[in-house]
């Protein structure tokens, strides 16, 4: 807003804004560096106050109930969620610029705000008088979604009228849905592509946080999600009282699981092509989503040595997984196999740890004993690292916490205050039911003895955490790798001589969906431990890591593979 | 548990559901409570087909957990099943019944009288007819419970009869008990099914007022009826019932008759016993004799001295008699494998002899008769006998000695 710079290539004072925000000269489209301070920040959840005040709006029904459309109540969720993204320390910037011009991105592009008319649908128009209105003439009917951006913004901002197709919007939808479109909102015939869902208000989210680049994995994202951090379950809740929710609404914004991983990453691919991104800011290796960082996050997370760290920066060199082009997200590129940050730092480590400890469930008992034995020699210096103690450990540590989380998942309670129900009729019951179970939860409660009540865990960006104040040697950062490594020509190389590949064969991922099929039956125990320890971390299957192993030692053998020597010892499928 | 990463509300009730059960096996009674308060609101989506939904099963787990925890009351208890009687019409009277039966259990009669009342007077379109069953259960057990103030009530003017008072006014209620417990126990003993309370309850108000014939019609019923399934106690009460009323021999044993078939090892099987040996007839005493082998088959009659003196008795008999050795030929031959070891071990003579002598008498004598002389059991405890001098072994002894013969015609 009040740009008021003569453009340097043109002259003229005529400016725009792109989607990173930063202007450009209509003109000529020149773009510069200058990004627009944003003045309000906020995204007006109520813009009925707006448009009441102008008399544009239907009148308030009887119930105290507004209308609203679906994707006012999505941005109000996705709202929330980036103020509680803020509140973990995520950059403002991703509130108030990125995320905001990406759903504003959206809603064009899916048209159903800041466009033209569709041709050859009906529209009604947005603001609802008795007297029909001419869409195009009123140059100051406001946006339904005003984004802090004022009214008379350039071309970005086109005709608003709200394309909410087919029918009228009479009063029998308001039976169906508390929304004025929810009805049609589901409906299979969509005009619009990519219809919103509450999954993939994440898959904006992290798009966002991908676009800046902030550290946060999207398993972290997802875990904040399930631990309460991050509004997702019941978030209607924090609707405006005269939103109301009821029918076919229910469908749209009541969660009931948790968000996979899968899903909420496919989508958010799927978003960013249709969005016609450009390519997002390089992931380099200053970045937290470097595999380089990760690892070493993961690494400390697991407990291993440090000195495993040469190891896994080794690898993702040698397969080039390092590189920014490698890394960086394409949006619509279908040639490159896109890359999932968390699961391939797991997915090293494991490749690293099979190429040291071999885990066949003997061979790395053999080197701890090993290494044992020299421990006993070894006064000076750190001690050397044995696999059996950190198993010891991991295992028992793992367990413990296995447990919390299933006991958490038995305990997790889905429905909240404000109560849901599918249509005027149900709501007394609904009530009671509710009050019901309020009581219950009550007189349960008190004969459950010693319960504290649950306090939401701080938000934390690790799980496991060891530190090495503790005398009891249960932290292995510090330990050396010297026990199983042995001097070759002046370079310290593994003592292991052998590997054994997870597959011979990758499949075809259109085929069956993966790349490879994970039995725990089919693997050593030692590796399976492995793939259950991240799989714990990343709260992801294990099958997921084991299929990124795959692949990462398919480019690691690549050569041998074809050329089928005898390396391939112990080969499994 | 598996480590699924992935989790929906159903299945996580599910796996709620697994703790709570897991925890009441164990007897963690606090544990299943606060697993409980997490299930409850699986409520909220109750649209389960499945045959016992959320509300069933938070009905039935938190009845468990009320009547074992340590620190819930009758007072929580009530309260709680007083919601769960809302939260399904389907369901109401059972929910009804079961507490009424709590109730009781704890000794609280007034109060499961009142909540049979009421429960009785419940009407809910076609669900009393849908819940007919339950609501004839509820009938019966106030009508048992009516039963039992009259029991206390003629109790009570019986002692004042004794001290010379008479009261009207009890006497009056008691009739008027007798009355409502009389219409609703009458309904419910007509419905195949065991009912074997609310049958002596029945039978005990008729004779109290004199009517015999239809007591006698009731047990007879019971007892003879097709319909109503296989049950000993229903003979047991006819046979009761003929004998204090001075009954024929003959009206008796055939009442004890079908209780033999289906319950050989009923303790009377001994009068049963008893009854048929005394006959004139042959093939009652013939029974008889297939009755107490056949008792003394089971284990918790091998220490019963009565059954032991009424077979050696019957045994004896027919050996001096010297008529119908082929009635213990043929009981014996289908035992003649097990039951040595079985009664007549030398384990089990010494035993016999050293506990109780009367018992190893009894067994010695069968023994004797069964076995032969040689045999371990009667040669150690006669031999004990006579050592002890105790004059009925010397007899014994004699008599074995002098039947040696028969045994060998019988185990042959």
């Amino acid at each position: 807003r009040d740009f008021n710079e003569r453009c340097a290539q043109c002259s003229e004072v005529n400016w725009g804004l792109t989607d990173g925000g930063r202007f450009y000269c209509r003109s000529c489209h020149n773009v510069t560096e200058r990004t627009r301070e944003v003045v309000n920040t906020d995204f007006i959840s109520n813009a009925r106050i707006q448009t009441i005040s102008k008399g544009l709006r239907k009148q308030e029904k009887t119930d105290g109930g507004c209308e609203w459309y679906v994707c006012e109540g999505f941005q109000l969720v996705l709202k929330k969620q980036a103020e509680a993204l803020e509140a973990l320390g995520v950059c403002p910037q991703m509130k108030d610029e990125i995320l905001c011009n990406f759903w504003r991105r959206y809603l064009q592009k899916s048209k159903q705000a800041y466009c033209n008319r569709p041709a050859g649908e009906t529209v009604k128009a947005l603001s609802v008088c008795d007297s029909s209105t001419d869409v195009d003439s009123e140059p100051e009917r406001p946006s339904l979604l005003h984004l802090s951006l004022s009214e008379s913004e350039g071309d970005l901002q086109t005709d608003c009228s709200f394309a909410s197709s087919t029918s009228r919007v009479s009063e029998s939808t308001s039976v169906c849905s508390g929304s004025v479109d929810g009805s049609l909102y589901l409906m299979k015939n969509q005009r619009e592509k990519l219809r919103m869902t509450m999954p993939m208000t994440l898959s904006f989210c992290y798009m966002a946080l991908l676009w800046l680049r902030e550290p946060m994995t999207l398993s972290d994202l997802l875990r904040f999600v399930v631990e309460g951090h991050i509004p997702y379950l019941n978030v209607f809740q924090h609707f405006p009282e005269k939103m109301k929710l009821c029918g076919l609404d229910l469908k749209i914004f009541c969660v009931e699981s948790w968000p996979v991983y899968e899903e909420v990453y496919n989508k958010m691919l799927e978003l960013a092509a249709f969005l016609d991104l450009p390519r997002f800011p390089d992931i380099t290796d200053s970045c937290f989503l470097h595999p380089d960082m990760l690892c070493m996050k993961y690494l400390m997370e697991a407990n291993l040595p440090d000195e495993l760290h040469n190891w896994t920066c080794r690898v993702v060199k040698k397969i080039c997984i390092g590189e920014a082009d490698f890394l960086t997200l394409v949006p619509g590129n279908k040639s490159t196999r896109n890359v999932k940050y968390d699961v391939l730092a797991a997915a090293v480590i494991v490749v690293v740890l099979k190429l040291l400890f071999l885990l066949d469930d003997h061979y790395e008992w053999l080197l701890s004993d090993f290494a044992e034995e020299s421990n006993k020699n070894n006064k000076e210096g750190g001690p050397y690292f044995e696999f059996k103690k950190w198993y010891k450990v991991i295992k028992c540590s793992l367990d413990v916490e296995q447990k919390k989380l299933d006991e958490e998942r038995a305990k997790y309670l889905w429905r909240c205050e404000k109560p849901l129900f599918y249509s005027a009729k149900k709501k007394s019951k609904v009530l009671k039911r509710r009050q019901m179970v309020v009581n219950l939860q009550n007189q349960f409660g008190k004969l459950s003895g010693s319960v504290q009540p649950a306090e939401k865990p701080k938000p934390s960006s690790f799980q496991l955490s060891w530190s090495e104040e503790n005398t009891d040697g249960s932290c292995f950062h510090g330990h050396s790798l010297k026990g199983i490594l042995q001097e070759k020509c002046g370079l310290l190389t593994a003592m292991n001589p052998a590997y054994w590949l997870c597959t011979v064969k990758l499949c075809t991922e259109k085929l069956c969906g993966h790349l490879a099929h994970y039995r725990e039956v089919d693997f050593p125990q030692s590796y399976h431990f492995v793939l259950r320890l991240f799989s714990f971390i990343l709260r992801i299957q294990p099958s997921y890591i084991h299929d990124e192993v795959c692949v990462i030692e398919h480019k690691l053998f690549n050569k041998k593979l074809y050329k089928k020597s005898k390396y391939n010892t112990g080969l499994r499928k | 548990s598996s480590h699924e990463h992935k989790l929906n509300f159903k299945k996580s009730k599910e796996v709620c559901l697994s703790y709570i059960q897991d925890a009441m096996l164990q007897k963690q009674w606090k544990r299943a409570a606060e697993f409980l308060t997490f299930y409850t609101e699986s409520l909220e989506k109750d649209f389960s087909t499945q045959y016992m939904g959320p509300s069933e099963m938070i009905w039935r787990i938190g009845t468990e957990i009320l009547c074992h925890h340590s620190h819930s009351s009758m007072k929580e208890f009530n309260s709680f099943t007083e919601q769960m009687k809302t939260l399904g019409v389907k369901r109401y009277l059972k929910v009804c019944l079961e507490h009424a039966f709590h109730l009781l259990c704890n000794g609280l009669i007034d109060e499961a009288y009142q909540n049979l009342s009421l429960a009785e007077s419940w009407r809910f379109g076609e669900q009393t007819a849908i819940q007919d069953k339950e609501m004839k259960l509820i009938q019966a057990y106030r009508g048992l419970l009516d039963y039992y103030s009259w029991s206390k009530q003629k109790t009570i003017l019986l002692e004042h009869g004794q001290d010379g008072f008479e009261d009207l006014s009890v006497e009056q209620e008691m009739h008027s008990c007798f009355r409502k417990a009389a219409v609703n126990l009458k309904e419910i003993i007509k419905i195949p099914g065991v009912w074997d309370l609310f049958v002596k309850c029945y039978v005990d108000l008729l004779e109290f007022y004199g009517d015999h014939n239809e007591a006698r019609q009731v047990l007879n019923e019971y007892a003879y009826n097709s319909k109503f399934p296989a049950n000993p106690n229903a003979h047991v009460y006819l046979y009761q019932f003929l004998k204090r009323h001075g009954e024929s021999k003959k009206s008796l044993i055939s009442a004890l008759k079908i209780l033999h078939d289906i319950a050989p090892s009923h303790e009377l099987m001994i009068d049963f016993n008893t009854m048929l040996q005394k006959s004139k007839k042959r093939k009652k005493r013939r029974l008889g004799l297939e009755v107490i082998f056949a008792a003394l088959d089971y284990a918790g009659w091998k220490e019963n001295v009565k059954a032991w003196s009424c077979l050696a008795r019957q045994v004896k008999q027919i050996v001096i008699s010297e008529k119908h050795l082929d009635w213990i030929k043929q009981e014996w031959n289908s035992r003649k494998d097990w039951w040595p070891a079985f009664h007549f071990s030398r384990y089990l003579a010494k035993r016999n002899w050293q506990e109780n002598e009367s018992l190893s008498y009894e067994k010695a004598v069968v023994a004797g008769i069964l076995l032969g002389k040689d045999c371990k059991y009667f040669k150690y405890v006669s031999h004990q006998g006579c050592k002890a001098q105790v004059k009925r072994f010397r007899t014994l002894k004699k008599f074995v000695n002098k039947h040696n013969p028969v045994y060998l015609r019988i185990s042959g």
